[in-house]
């Protein structure tokens, strides 16, 4: 036991020592918060691209009643253009009525093929479009009409109130917890990839450089195994300590740029003023961003996600020290052998980042429970609620799962890390695995 | 006294019988010398003395009691043929911690790593990464290293590979400084010049198999092949005779074999009575060079695989 400290001891020191682990530590939020600004920005200008559509072959109806706005889809009812001339006269599309048996189809030719979205918000105008006109059909007036329009749009919003053990109930918020879920689960997915690849390079630098045999004369090769994968444990946990520690000092300094009068006079301006200017609303956003993430629970969030790194990292790091002791020098050898690792954690990012709108679906439950897939779907659930019964089980079955993966692996390693030339094939690590003592 | 025992050790390998069956003894404070060809299963034989492998069968005897890996480990030293330290590690951190991990205090550590980097003069390497070093220089650390923990038993794998002479002989006089002081050095090579310099006893495994067993001295005598050199002026028609055989003849020097049970005093009365002059006359005995090879040719030069 002493002798896995100084190992441990040794491995932290001289990674933390590391110009590359001060780099990551302030690189790497930076790259992410880079990363979610950047897709935000183009999910969001995007969606607003406008349209100029050219209406032809209309039915007499459409051109009274399809709504047109100047920011995304603008209709012109027109005549003298076609299929092949749109593009000339200055429009995105052209949309045709088929005048077939049915009389529900319209065609529209575009230069580019048209978003998900836009296709839909089209059906859906024309939808408003043919019942605005059978409305006027049956007496009611447009201007009646119209101004129900403007007074009911926007008009309800719904707070989701779920129920807890003590039988208060609390606000929820959808969005924060599926940001929070999927900023977790996104963490756990990457550093797993990053201290499980740097578990490798280290048990494949002590081979290369041959320090193993001198080593394994002085410690157990479990030792030296576990020495390691704790220690660079050590390494993750310090990174996030500092991420954390580096959010709060970001957040405490624009507070200050931010002062708090300011969200408070904006937020009482508001309230006499419903509906008013445009910082306002935004100051409003930001006090409702401030109170849902106060409302995450973040000690099980934050408690959670350090047991399910550590769970995770454990569990795929001795697995990635084994794969590091049978390879040799070259690095196309890894790439082969670490592909039935990374599977299942790519796997379990695809399940968790497809299904979050449904934390409680079946996929999810099966994948959070599951040690090779729980890490990261555990942690996308975690925000929107868990029951107890299944977070223990999960976490269970998580520590059993380490404990296997680790017996396992350190069979493999124990054989592998004296052996040079050539690569170890699966079926002789499997009988290594197998074999007794 | 005897520090390591070896009874029927067997490790045998999915192709190979790596070693099959070797027993041998290896007296405190000597000095021995384990020989074989490439692939011979030295290295295996080494790693189950130093605990690296289990033997599959068989016992291992050391200091007296069963070999136990775990407590044993901290009085073995081990120098592996494929010398290995971290590159980006300084010089001095990598001693202190490996003599940690044999089971050495910081402050004995220290002490004793300040001593012997004096003794080599290697006090200015201290902030060094082994990466600066030469191959010499590693190889010197390793040797230190090793050597660190006042190892009972010091097994070195080629420890001269890669010296220059001067280093290879500050390296000699270190061990045999050691076996002085009652450590027990084994001394694994095939290269027979040093073992004859150094080695008392000596075992020659082959193809897993030991071989060979026992003092130098005694090896070469059971192997003497009556052959002598005589210095003298001779010339062809002196050396008709069927007391000898002429294997080399130079005019000053002549090489002879004895044959038909004759005695070393049938051949200088022969030449007595020719009254040819005797400058001098000692047997050869064969180099453990000429007896390495001719034990060990003939069988493949690498081993063949094998099933078990």
């Amino acid at each position: 036991m002493n002798k896995i400290g100084l190992i441990l001891k040794r491995e932290y020191i001289t990674r933390v020592r590391n110009k590359t682990f001060l780099l990551s530590t302030f690189l790497l939020p930076i790259a992410m918060i880079l990363f979610i600004f950047g897709s935000a920005y183009f999910a969001a200008t995007s969606k607003d691209y406008l349209k100029k559509i050219a209406v032809v072959n209309y039915p007499t109806y459409l051109k009274e009643n399809l709504q047109s706005d100047s920011s995304r889809l603008q209709f012109n009812f027109t005549t003298a253009i076609d299929s092949s001339n749109f593009k000339r006269k200055g429009y995105d599309a052209v949309l045709n009525f088929n005048n077939d048996s049915i009389g529900k189809k319209f065609t529209i030719h575009s230069n580019k093929q048209l978003g998900m979205d836009t296709k839909e918000a089209l059906e859906d105008r024309l939808d408003k479009a043919y019942e605005k006109d059978q409305l006027q059909q049956k007496g009611i007036r447009k201007e009646i009409l119209d101004s129900i329009n403007k007074k009911s749009k926007g008009l309800f919003t719904v707070e989701n109130r779920v129920a807890n053990e003590s039988g208060k109930s609390e606000e929820v918020n959808a969005a924060i917890n599926y940001g929070v879920g999927f900023g977790s689960g996104i963490l756990i997915y990457i550093t797993m990839f990053i201290f499980g690849a740097m578990v490798m390079r280290g048990v494949m630098e002590e081979k290369t450089n041959r320090i193993a045999e001198v080593m394994v004369s002085s410690v157990k090769p479990f030792e030296l195994m576990m020495g390691k994968i704790l220690g660079i444990a050590l390494v993750g946990l310090t990174q996030f300590a500092l991420w954390i520690i580096l959010v709060m000092a970001l957040t405490t300094v624009a507070g200050a740029f931010l002062p708090h009068e300011m969200i408070q006079q904006a937020g009482a301006a508001n309230q006499a003023m419903p509906g008013g200017g445009g910082n306002t609303a935004m100051a409003m956003k930001m006090i409702e961003l401030q109170k849902n993430i106060s409302n995450v629970n973040w000690v099980l969030v934050l408690s959670c996600f350090t047991f399910y790194f550590l769970g995770g990292y454990l569990f795929y790091a001795s697995l990635f020290a084994a794969i590091g002791s049978v390879i040799n020098e070259d690095p196309q050898e890894a790439q082969s052998l670490m592909l039935p690792i990374t599977m299942p954690i790519i796997f379990a990012f695809i399940i968790m980042s497809s299904n979050l709108n449904t934390p409680d679906s079946p996929i999810m439950v099966w994948a959070s429970m599951i040690p090779f897939t729980s890490p990261i779907v555990m942690m996308g659930r975690i925000p929107s609620g868990v029951p107890w019964y299944q977070l223990l089980t999960s976490m269970a079955l998580l520590v059993a799962g380490f404990i296997f993966t680790t017996w396992l692996a350190g069979k493999i390693y124990r054989t592998g890390i004296l052996m040079y030339g050539k690569k170890a094939s699966w079926k002789e690590m499997f009988k290594w695995a197998f074999r007794k003592a | 006294m005897n520090i390591l025992e070896l009874q029927n050790l067997k490790k045998y390998f999915s192709t190979q019988k790596a070693v099959d069956d070797i027993s041998f003894n290896i007296e405190q404070g000597s000095i021995f010398g384990l020989l074989g060809p490439n692939g011979a299963g030295k290295t295996t034989l080494l790693r189950m003395i130093t605990g690296i492998f289990y033997p599959d069968e068989g016992n291992i005897i050391f200091n007296g009691r069963k070999f136990d890996p775990i407590n044993d480990i901290r009085y073995i030293g081990y120098m592996p043929e494929e010398r290995g330290l971290y590159k980006k590690m300084k010089i001095g951190e990598q001693a202190l911690y490996l003599a940690q991990l044999k089971g050495m205090s910081k402050s004995e550590a220290m002490h004793k790593i300040k001593e012997w980097f004096v003794r080599f003069e290697m006090e200015s390497w201290w902030n060094k990464k082994v990466e600066d070093l030469s191959k010499g220089m590693s190889q010197k650390l390793q040797f230190v290293i090793t050597v660190l923990h006042e190892p009972k038993l010091i097994i070195l794998d080629e420890p001269f590979s890669g010296l220059d002479p001067v280093n290879a002989n500050l390296i000699k006089e270190e061990i045999f400084n050691l076996a002085q002081k009652g450590s027990t050095v084994i001394f694994s090579t095939h290269r027979m010049e040093q073992v004859e310099e150094i080695c008392d006893h000596i075992v020659l495994v082959n193809k897993g198999q030991k071989i060979l067993d026992g003092t130098i001295t005694d090896i070469k005598n059971q192997f003497k092949e009556n052959i002598f050199q005589l210095g003298a002026q001779t010339n062809a028609h002196n050396l008709m005779t069927y007391i000898f055989e002429v294997i080399k003849h130079q005019p000053e020097k002549l090489l002879i074999k004895l044959q038909h049970d004759s005695t070393t005093n049938d051949v200088l009365k022969f030449f007595i009575d020719q009254n040819i002059a005797i400058n001098s006359f000692n047997e050869v005995l064969p180099s453990l060079n000429d007896i390495f090879i001719k034990l060990v040719e003939g069988t493949p030069e690498a081993r063949q695989f094998q099933k078990v």
